[in-house]
């Protein structure tokens, strides 16, 4: 028995060995691309899509023949829905495989965990969700949505189109939520809307039990006045309070819900009939009549042999900043650190909601705002569309503190919190 | 003047009228048609604010072709052709109809749906609201006097009107007036002695709609309009107020439940066996896959059955669970008695194992649980409402709590359970095989866990992270009712559902669970053993 055990533990140390020097017999000549998203834990349910994108866009850029005549090679980690874990994952990512650059991270606690992290070793990140803001790093690349692209202008149409004169502010208890909810509520108090009209709930995350908030919500907007949601619950806990509301027979055309975290990849595993109608605000929706999204669309459904797999708005920011970084190491004609983020910035592609995203010198980019409805076969019906692009404002215009605040990373500035009444770098924020 | 020559202008007076009356007659439904087809091309747009005009002309034209077409596009079934602006109407067999005739088409154009966003869905309800007032189906005319309700549209009062002087059924001519009265009380002209009249129908009601409609009727009436609104609006207040403790206490109930089914399999595992199982929450998760799989299986094979498939996934999950629990007891915890450390640790690492393997079977995704036809829905219950599915699980939960206890009571089995936990000893020396009664047990609260995951699938995400949203819960209740005591389950879980549901509006969800673990945290300070402390040998040993 003994025997056998060391026997094989031997022959798996050979294999191990024989499996490590053909990899890095393959590894060279490659250009690494890191893939850092939780293939388990909780956000294993929205990051495994990002990683697919991922393998696809960079499948696909090999069979054009690479990059700068080299083939890209993935990276692929496990950060495991453990943040402390992401930092970890990117020091090996940059030290150990000497990534070129990385795609990675959803929720904001693991972005803010890996950031010191690509600042210390000067990587690139793309990191591809909307956020809250009120960040810009040096090394990082927003390609997700930032307040003013997704959050103002959802508050806006219910403004303007439902004529919505009281709001319900209910999130999530964590980061993005909070600040976000802080934006929306100096906004709405700088266009009028008076405090008894604004009503702000915060519940843990994975909260299932929606039978009392909905009925707050019921009741507060039985005040006369028109009354709509603005929700910024993230993740599983959509589903139930969802469900409560169609329980409670409130209806989208009375009490009208805006999401930002709800996309045809959430929609996907639910009842949608109930949610006709609710609204969400993203800068991409599957429905986006035009050929690159068709393209793209039947070709992530080859790719994963699913006919029903659906697209949602972070895998296109992942396109858009995959393909810009493509773009800009072409420019700059090396995978080199310094050069690939000055190149960066004025790179300009086309996105899949029909235009084209450049990258801004806040390292954000120019995306449309699209509010859709939610459709009884859980696709969104756009109902409006920004006329023009909306370049991301990382420090907010609507909170003290930062609305000073702008940042740009080209010489001679090169400073991420340039404060423009003290005219110093490094105001108030990070 | 004779006889014969008036009867002769009479005749010729009655031909005129009635000539007159056949023309008028006529014109109007020539005038109904013309703005019946303005309206249908005004819709022939992909702009929502002309698609909502066009609803609203269609639905003030009086032309019999409005209703079909409103419920069409009720349905999403209503197309129309860019090139020449025709309106169509998509029959379920995929054949159109033309909306302005109802003629069938034979050669049929290239069509977009109208469509349809939340305003236009506004004016589809109060449009269809006014168009079946009187429809031969009392509760299509509930439906529609509801729609009028909310839409508040002026343009149905005469509709509205004949429909109350024909209506029989007390039930909807009661709705029909409330809806009279918030037409009256939202019309700009209606005299202040009519709005006071509509305030007291309304008032009726006594619900949140007739708040709503009294709180924007006085922000835009005469004083003593305002007056007689707010006065009515502070009793509708005065009832809410008690009936929302009622709704609270009933909200309770049902988390309640729910905390007892989580708990419930925990409190035979840790608390009469005293094992510290982490994987409980993946025995629930268990479960409610089980009934995924169940219903997966159904919904190919017998759709008919689907009723039937919670029915069928119980006695599923119970096996399905219950083996995992013997297996995971032959194979970790029995070397593990005696040591609650080793095994917290040892049945972590099983809790997560079991998440990946769900993970990688049926991926990361939420899964899609339906509910049987008996438990969708609602009813109102005094202006409570009372959801089906939240009602079928507090009937479960008790009945799962009932079974439970005979079994521990009035079976050998459950004999021979108590006897291993109150002197083991004893018992092996009675000649009761300890080891085995040990997995038995294990296995019947690991069973009694995945009949939880069926109930749960109900209200719940199917997730491989469902277990883990409940472990926490079940040890509180299991640690606040007293270690070993059903009875004290049950307390603890009905008590913690109630408080928690208290406190929310006051504290909010976050806060309010923050202060029902600090009042637990302090009570176990106070009384270690939970509310129904065991007694007996069973404690010292």
């Amino acid at each position: 028995m003994t025997l056998r055990i060391r026997n094989l533990l031997a022959g798996a140390t050979v294999a191990a060995g024989v499996a490590l020097a053909s990899f890095a017999a393959q590894a060279q000549g490659t250009i690494k691309v890191g893939i850092l998203h939780s293939l388990s834990g909780t956000m294993a349910i929205s990051e495994t899509t990002l990683k697919d994108v991922m393998l696809m866009l960079i499948e696909e850029q090999n069979k054009k023949g690479g990059l700068l005549g080299k083939k890209l090679e993935a990276v692929v980690v496990d950060p495991a829905s453990n943040w402390p874990l992401f930092a970890e994952k990117a020091r090996e990512l940059l030290t150990k495989d000497k990534v070129a650059a990385t795609f990675g991270c959803w929720t904001s606690v693991s972005r803010k965990s890996v950031l010191p992290v690509f600042e210390e070793l000067n990587g690139i990140l793309f990191y591809p969700v909307q956020y809250e803001g009120e960040e810009s790093s040096k090394n990082i690349f927003y390609t997700g949505a930032a307040p003013n692209q997704q959050a103002i202008p959802a508050v806006d149409y219910l403004m303007e189109n439902e004529k919505v004169q009281r709001w319900v502010l209910a999130g999530t208890d964590y980061v993005y939520p909070r600040t976000t909810n802080k934006i929306l509520e100096a906004y709405l108090k700088a266009k009028g809307v008076k405090a008894d009209d604004i009503m702000i709930n915060y519940t843990p995350f994975g909260h299932s039990d929606w039978q009392t908030i909905v009925a707050d919500v019921k009741k507060f907007g039985s005040a006369g006045k028109k009354t709509a949601v603005v929700s910024t619950i993230n993740g599983d806990a959509n589903v139930p309070f969802y469900k409560e509301l169609g329980n409670q027979g409130i209806k989208a055309t009375d009490i009208p819900v805006v999401a930002f975290s709800v996309g045809e990849e959430e929609l996907a595993g639910i009842d949608t009939k109930p949610l006709v109608g609710h609204l969400a605000a993203w800068n991409y929706f599957q429905s986006v009549e035009n050929p690159d999204n068709k393209a793209f669309i039947e070709k992530w459904k080859a790719f994963t042999k699913n006919p029903k797999r659906v697209t949602n708005d972070p895998m296109e920011a992942h396109v858009i900043g995959f393909n810009m970084w493509v773009k800009a190491v072409e420019k700059a004609g090396t995978t080199d650190t310094a050069a690939v983020i000055d190149s960066l910035i004025g790179v300009s592609v086309p996105n899949l909601s029909g235009g084209y995203s450049a990258m801004m010198p806040n390292h954000h980019i120019t995306k449309p705002v699209l509010i859709g409805e939610i459709k009884a076969d859980g696709q969104f019906n756009i109902v409006s569309q920004t006329p023009g692009l909306v370049v991301g404002d990382e420090w907010s215009d609507y909170l003290e503190g930062s609305k000073d605040l702008i940042s740009d990373w080209r010489a001679p500035l090169s400073c991420g919190n340039f404060n423009v009444k003290t005219g110093k770098c490094g105001g108030a924020g990070k | 003047m004779s006889k014969s020559r008036l009867a002769l202008v009479l005749r010729h007076a009655v031909l005129l009228l009635a000539l007159a009356a056949a023309t008028l007659a006529g014109g109007q439904a020539v005038r109904a048609q013309d703005a019946a087809d303005a309206a249908f091309t005004r819709m022939a747009t992909e702009a929502f604010p002309d698609i909502e005009a066009g609803i609203n002309d269609l639905a003030a034209s009086g032309s019999p072709r409005a209703q079909p077409a409103l419920e069409a596009l009720n349905d999403s079934r209503l197309v129309y052709a860019p090139s020449d602006k025709r309106v169509f109407i998509k029959m379920p067999d995929g054949s159109l109809v033309d909306a302005r005739t109802g003629a069938k088409v034979e050669a049929a154009p290239t069509t977009r749906p109208v469509r349809v966003n939340n305003r236009v869905r506004r004016a589809i309800e109060a449009g269809l609201g006014a168009l079946t007032l009187l429809n031969p189906d009392p509760a299509k005319r509930l439906l529609a006097a509801e729609a009028v309700f909310k839409s508040r549209d002026a343009g149905a009062l005469p509709a509205l009107d004949a429909a109350i002087a024909k209506e029989t059924d007390p039930k909807v001519k009661r709705a029909f007036a409330q809806a009279r009265a918030a037409v009256i009380l939202t019309k700009d002209d209606s005299s202040d002695a009519d709005k006071v009249n509509a305030i007291d129908v309304v008032a009726d009601r006594g619900d949140q709609d007739a708040l709503n409609l009294l709180g924007a009727a006085a922000a835009k009436s005469s004083q003593i309009v305002k007056v007689a609104a707010d006065l009515a609006a502070e009793t509708i207040k005065r009832r809410l107020a008690l009936l929302s403790g009622i709704q609270n206490a009933w909200y309770g109930l049902s988390l309640g439940s729910v905390l007892l089914l989580a708990a419930i399999g925990l409190a035979i595992t840790f608390g009469v066996m005293g094992i510290i199982n982490m994987a409980h929450g993946e025995m629930v998760m268990l479960g409610a896959y089980t009934t995924f799989v169940v219903q997966e299986f159904l919904r190919t094979k017998y759709p008919g059955l689907f009723d039937y498939s919670l029915a069928i996934a119980i006695p599923l999950a119970f096996l399905v669970s219950g083996a995992v629990g013997i297996v995971l007891e032959r194979s970790v915890i029995r070397f593990l008695y005696g040591r609650p450390l080793e095994t917290l640790l040892a049945t972590w690492g099983v809790s997560l194992i079991l998440q990946q393997t769900v993970r990688s079977i049926f991926g990361a995704n939420n899964r899609e649980v339906g509910a049987p036809s008996f438990m969708a829905g609602s009813f109102d219950f005094y202006g409570i409402q009372v959801t089906y599915g939240r009602l079928w699980i507090i009937v479960f939960a008790i009945g799962v709590f009932i079974g439970l206890n005979f079994v521990l009571r009035a079976t050998s089995f459950g004999l021979k359970m108590r006897a291993v936990t109150q002197n083991r000893r004893m018992a092996s020396a009675m000649g009761i095989r300890t080891p085995w009664v040990d997995s038995l047990t294990f296995a019947l609260g690991s069973g009694i866990a995945g009949i939880a995951g069926v109930a749960l699938s109900q209200i719940d995400n199917v997730s491989p992270n469902l277990g883990q949203s409940y472990i926490v819960d079940s040890f509180m209740v299991v640690v606040f009712g007293g270690v070993g005591n059903l009875w004290g389950t049950l307390v603890a879980a009905l008590a913690l559902g109630i408080a928690n549901k208290f406190l929310e509006p006051f504290a909010g969800a976050v806060l309010g669970k923050i202060a029902l673990l600090v009042f637990i945290i302090l009570f176990i300070q106070k009384r270690p053993r939970g509310l129904f402390a065991l007694k007996g040998r069973a404690v010292e040993a």
